[in-house]
């Protein structure tokens, strides 16, 4: 099956944000008062072909530890859905 | 060592060869071994573009394996700028590097205040000694939680501190927001040193200064030391 996984990777609570701090400034300069805190943070889409959804959230787990986060420093968030059979498994069974 | 984005490697090479009369060998990112180098600086720069995070790419090259290998055995290793942003996500020192607090890239001459002498890189120093070496990065915010600031303090591996021309460490002398002003830091055993300020761009009287020697001078002589 093909998947589609979305990862959010975001700046652990403790840890000071000065992208965020600014943008929050500049949304203060435009008006936007109600705004009371921004976190920056970075969003990664990747498409993989894995044979079951338990076996591609574990890998796409496997990959935010090794490198798409950093644990020092940063959270992160997977959310995953089906997107298909891929096109060259030759697997005419479904 | 040289990856697809690192620029200060031959400013390196200058200082070490020729400043200090010692031979140099430019390492691939691609090679496998480091067989036969006695001390390996990775420089500054912006390997794989900085995607991703500083460093992050870096660390999974192939010659990465050889250092971490050189590194554990005790081997000298100093990761300047760029260089300390990548021994840090290979875990070979704790810590990470946020964007400075100002949000603005700095460029600037800035005095580091030696806080330990026993690190391979700054045998010849004193603790108290001021140096002045010039900083350029977007991204030296040094950080770690409290308790692993605490212990690098108890372990002594803090090695080099942002300061006043007269060795005061304040807040207005910090460059970039660094936690406890750190500028730089080393592994337990002291063979692994990684800074954000750039000591090869501090090798000769003609550049502004030449406090930057004393680290690459240290280094000969822990060298010597070992080989004795």
């Amino acid at each position: 099956m093909r998947y589609r996984a979305e990862v959010f990777v975001t700046l652990k609570p403790v840890v000071n944000d000065p992208a965020g701090l600014t943008i929050r400034g500049g949304l203060h300069t435009l008006g936007f008062d109600s705004v009371t805190e921004v976190r920056a943070g970075k969003y990664l889409v990747l498409t993989l072909d894995e044979t079951d959804a338990t076996e591609a959230r574990a890998r796409v787990d496997a990959m935010a530890k090794q490198l798409l986060a950093n644990a020092v420093i940063e959270d992160y968030r997977i959310e995953l859905e089906p997107v298909g059979e891929p096109v060259a498994t030759g697997d005419a069974s479904a | 060592m040289v990856f697809p984005g690192t620029w200060s490697d031959r400013d390196c090479a200058h200082a070490v060869l020729d400043v200090l009369q010692e031979p140099v060998r430019y390492i691939d990112h691609r090679e496998q071994s480091v067989d036969g180098l006695e001390l390996i600086i990775l420089p500054g720069g912006f390997s794989y573009g900085d995607y991703l995070r500083c460093g992050a790419i870096a660390r999974f090259a192939p010659v990465m394996e050889a250092v971490a290998d050189f590194a554990n055995r005790g081997g000298l290793v100093l990761g300047i700028c760029n260089g300390f942003q990548i021994l840090q996500e290979a875990r070979l020192l704790p810590g990470a590097l946020l964007r400075n607090a100002s949000c603005e890239f700095r460029c600037e001459w800035v005095h580091l205040r030696v806080e330990q002498s026993n690190s391979a890189f700054t045998l010849d120093s004193r603790p108290g000694q001021v140096l002045r070496i010039p900083i350029s990065h977007g991204e030296g915010n040094f950080f770690a939680e409290p308790e692993t600031l605490d212990a690098l303090e108890r372990n002594g591996q803090v090695v080099f501190r942002y300061c006043a021309p007269d060795g005061r460490v304040t807040a207005d002398w910090n460059p970039n927001g660094s936690a406890r002003n750190i500028a730089g830091i080393s592994n337990a055993h002291g063979n692994v040193v990684g800074m954000m300020p750039h000591p090869e761009r501090a090798c000769e009287a003609l550049l502004g200064g030449d406090d930057g020697l004393i680290l690459f001078r240290s280094a000969i002589h822990a060298l010597a030391r070992v080989a004795v």
